[in-house]
């Protein structure tokens, strides 16, 4: 297991080296600078500012300079909100994002697993039906569509919940449903297609012969086989969720970490494109890595990379 | 002004359902108490030091919590602030000001060393300041900003803590207008270097001399301002305090306006008809022009006849009032009609607008130019525009009319900010659909643009008696001819049709009627609440 996890890391390590290295050669290619207005700049002052900071050097030597500071985890600091570091950029947007993603993850999930496994199990019949349909539409209309509906039924003509913001509980409600309404229709159909073939499975038939009742047959044997595959689409779908969804975070004006980082590409606030760059994609790789670890957990037949202690 | 709208299509979904059914606007902002703002702001102030920022948000807040030397009224007339008198020499470039007995919100005094060092920071080199040039009239402040000479020779001197005396370049009547501008407020020396980089990153790393001070920033979410006790004038003052909530959405900021969250929100574009008509309506009046650019070193607009033809061709109404719908006007020459001259006058008011719309006369003017030119086929042509949908509109528009009154094929490009300002620097286009908006109030933050070598002269466009007539404004110690020269230099740069003027733009804003005393200004910074009172309902 432990050379396992160090090969893992060194994979990861790498991963990460050739997305940053990627990232950072494309921004430069992106017209502009991170000046904020270009327009209107004599040239010989802009000129100045670059040289400042260090931009009218050739690309290679801004590479190198980068990767040095951030081997000593500097991510520096951004160049439209100056004096504020990238890292407490992130830090001020990932809390929101976080929060979201997680309710969203919490509900879609139980929710998806409940609708997935009525459906098996009531397979063909209005049930059946009337949940497929559902878990169709949550996949299909997208969540700035549904948000944008919320917002207005709910928060401005029902005046049930607050329209926008993020000063409370009360505030999250709508943004979480406008999220979690896609995990539970992914979840959903992922479920109710593993059930419906595990269910037919002879160690169904072994665990209802052995005098099993149906309840603890389907939690104990149906219901974990069938999570695998909705666990491999989990990690991704998490990761997506409590990094910021830009458009639910701009109609609730939530502050939260999809925005920052359109706005920074907008704005070619290149550390900031970086420092986001960095953080997403390292949860995105270990959140894979949970995910092959939770294989594991879920289908003891799975051994992840062979290596046994 | 650089101001991108971002128009997701969650808004249009918001726009539709908002044209669809809707009652009446909801007000129920009884606040805990009656004399607080509620605001909503479109973004998170990015910098509020004022050497470095140049956005609007960060602007409104530094306008609102700190006074320079004057401040623009509600009339955009600078009044003055921490300066109570001036004493201007002859030869009207070197301004002498008293300060008045005023104090920062730590109870130090308000010195003119506060000035100086502001001033002296934002053009130094190190700073990196985007705004530096607007200190360029200073004796001086070129030099030593381009690192060609000392922060000693800078004209700016704090002779004791009451008198600060400033050296100009040259005889300008806007220089008062000026010292209200963001870059020129005062800075102090000690709070700054105490926090260094962390200057003004948090309400609490920085100090303030003006009617409000800022007491919580939650970034990216809201700030709040709490009147400032310690301000020379707060009498004045009757706010107790202002919420800004920061929401980056048009919708957003619509429906918590409906739902009574807020008592200030811009109004998006396509909520313009909903509220048609409604008192709580604020037009806005930017100090911005948009215009075709021509490139004139192309081979087809080289031709002032077939420059003139295209801008006969559109008909500027159906821009304003069909197509923007937002207060905007069309507009025949180059500057707005809020930009003033010698400090009272409207400019536009003192000359006329030269272009109008001429189908017949712009036929005519194609087949001469192209007869001149030696062109026989109308070629098809390629217009740069932006990518917002606001200007995307226009554009469309655009192109249907030179196809239908020119016969003109165009072919739209529109592209991000950025990338259509690198093609039009590098002079790759042939005709730009572009925007100017003022950095102080006098006709010649325009008309400079569209001198010879000027790099911001993006059509290369060149006339000598033009050029001459700019040139002897900028140091013209006699204001009255100065004003005469400018009316004739923009007069030459219509007749030659070196742009095509399209309209004087106006945004609208969402404003409860019981908010009495907002004041707007098309320059420097947008509003100012000093003045503001809430009224019962």
């Amino acid at each position: 297991m432990g050379r396992f996890a160090l090969q893992r890391f060194m994979y990861m390590v790498i991963t990460l080296w050739v997305i940053i290295t990627l990232t950072f050669f494309l921004m430069h290619t992106m017209p502009g600078s991170p000046l904020q207005h270009e327009d209107k700049l004599p040239p010989e002052l802009k000129e100045e500012i670059l040289k400042e900071y260090g931009l009218d050097k050739p690309l290679p030597v801004q590479y190198v300079t980068f990767l040095g500071k951030l081997a000593q985890a500097d991510l520096g600091s951004s160049f439209k909100y100056d004096g504020r570091s990238v890292t407490d950029l992130i830090m001020q947007g990932f809390p929101a994002s976080l929060q979201l993603g997680i309710q969203a993850t919490i509900i879609g999930v139980i929710f998806g697993i409940i609708l997935g496994c009525v459906s098996a199990l009531r397979r063909g019949t209005w049930v059946d039906n009337v949940a497929n349909v559902f878990s169709i539409l949550g996949y299909s209309v997208p969540n700035f569509v549904l948000a944008t509906l919320l917002s207005y039924y709910v928060g401005v003509k029902l005046q049930w919940l607050p329209p926008a913001k993020w000063d409370g509980p009360e505030y999250s409600i709508l943004p979480t449903l406008s999220l979690a309404v896609l995990v539970m229709a992914t979840i959903a159909r992922y479920i109710r297609t593993e059930m419906l073939e595990v269910l037919g499975q002879d160690y169904m038939k072994t665990a209802k012969a052995k005098g099993l009742s149906a309840r603890t047959a389907i939690i104990k044997h149906a219901l974990r086989n069938a999570l695998i595959p909705a666990v491999t689409v989990l990690g991704p779908l998490i990761i997506g969720l409590i990094t910021g969804s830009l458009v639910v975070e701009q109609i609730f004006a939530i502050p939260g970490m999809g925005w920052m980082f359109v706005d920074s590409i907008q704005v070619n606030d290149y550390t900031v494109i970086m420092g986001i760059t960095i953080f997403y994609s390292a949860l995105i790789i270990v959140g894979m890595f949970l995910v092959d670890v939770l294989y594991g957990i879920i289908d003891p037949r799975i051994r992840i990379g062979g290596v046994q202690e | 002004m650089r101001r991108k709208l971002y128009l997701s299509l969650a808004s249009l979904v918001v726009a539709s359902l908002a044209l669809s059914g809707c009652g009446g606007v909801k007000d129920d902002t009884a606040g805990k108490d009656k004399q607080v703002f509620n605001m909503i702001d479109t973004s998170e102030p990015p910098q509020l030091n004022s050497a470095k920022t140049t956005d609007a948000s960060s602007n409104v807040i530094l306008n609102n919590t700190m006074e320079g030397l004057y401040r623009l009224d509600k009339n955009n007339q600078p009044i003055p602030a921490i300066s109570k008198d001036v004493k201007v020499s002859d030869d009207k470039k070197t301004y002498t000001f008293t300060l008045r007995d005023a104090k920062w919100s730590d109870g130090k005094p308000v010195t003119a060393k506060d000035f100086e060092f502001a001033w002296k920071t934002a053009l130094d080199p190190k700073t990196k300041a985007e705004y530096s040039y607007v200190l360029y009239p200073i004796k001086g402040a070129k030099a030593y900003n381009s690192k060609k000479g000392k922060a000693d020779a800078v004209g700016v001197k704090a002779v004791d803590d009451k008198t600060l005396e400033v050296k100009l370049q040259d005889p300008i009547p806007y220089f008062l207008d000026l010292t209200a501008f963001t870059v020129y407020k005062p800075i102090r020396e000690d709070i700054y270097k105490k926090y260094g980089k962390a200057y003004a990153t948090e309400p609490d790393k920085m100090v303030y001399n003006g009617p409000f001070v800022l007491s919580k920033w939650q970034h990216q979410k809201s700030y709040d301002y709490k009147k400032n006790e310690s301000y020379w004038d707060k009498k004045s003052v009757k706010l107790k305090g202002i919420h800004a909530d920061i929401v980056k959405d048009q919708g957003t900021a619509n429906n918590l306006y409906n739902t009574g969250k807020t008592d200030f929100a811009q109004l998006g574009d396509e909520f313009v008809d909903k509220y048609k008509g409604k008192p709580d309506v604020m037009p806005f009046r930017e100090a911005s022009t948009f215009y075709l650019q021509f490139n004139t070193k192309d081979k087809f607009f080289k031709n002032v006849k077939i420059r003139k033809a295209i801008s006969m061709a559109v008909d500027r109404n159906i821009l304003t009032d069909k197509i923007q719908k937002n207060g905007s006007k069309p507009a025949g020459a180059l500057v707005p009609p809020v930009i003033q001259v010698n400090g009272d006058k409207s400019f536009r008011s003192l000359t006329k607008e030269y272009v109008k719309y001429d189908k017949a006369g712009a036929k005519k003017l194609l087949k001469e130019g192209m007869k001149e030119e030696g062109i026989k086929k109308i070629p098809s042509i390629e217009m740069l525009g932006y990518d917002t949908s606001g200007a995307k509109k226009d554009q469309e528009y655009l192109k249907e009319q030179l196809n239908t009154v020119l016969g003109i094929d165009v072919d739209l490009r529109p592209m991000p900010f950025d990338q259509k300002l690198d093609l039009e620097n590098a002079g790759k286009f042939q005709i730009s659909y572009a925007g100017w908006g003022a950095d102080y109030n006098d006709p010649m933050t325009f008309l400079d643009l569209w001198v010879t070598g000027n790099p911001m002269n993006r059509g290369d466009w060149s006339n000598e008696k033009f050029d001459k007539l700019i040139e002897k404004s900028k140091a013209n110690p006699d204001f009255k001819k100065r004003t005469e020269d400018l009316k004739k230099a923009e007069a030459v740069m219509m007749e030659d049709a070196a742009i095509a003027p399209l309209m004087y733009r106006t945004r609208l804003y969402l404003k409860r009627t019981n908010v009495k005393g907002f004041a707007t200004h098309p320059f420097g910074s947008d509003f100012t609440f000093k003045w503001i009172t809430m009224e019962d309902k």
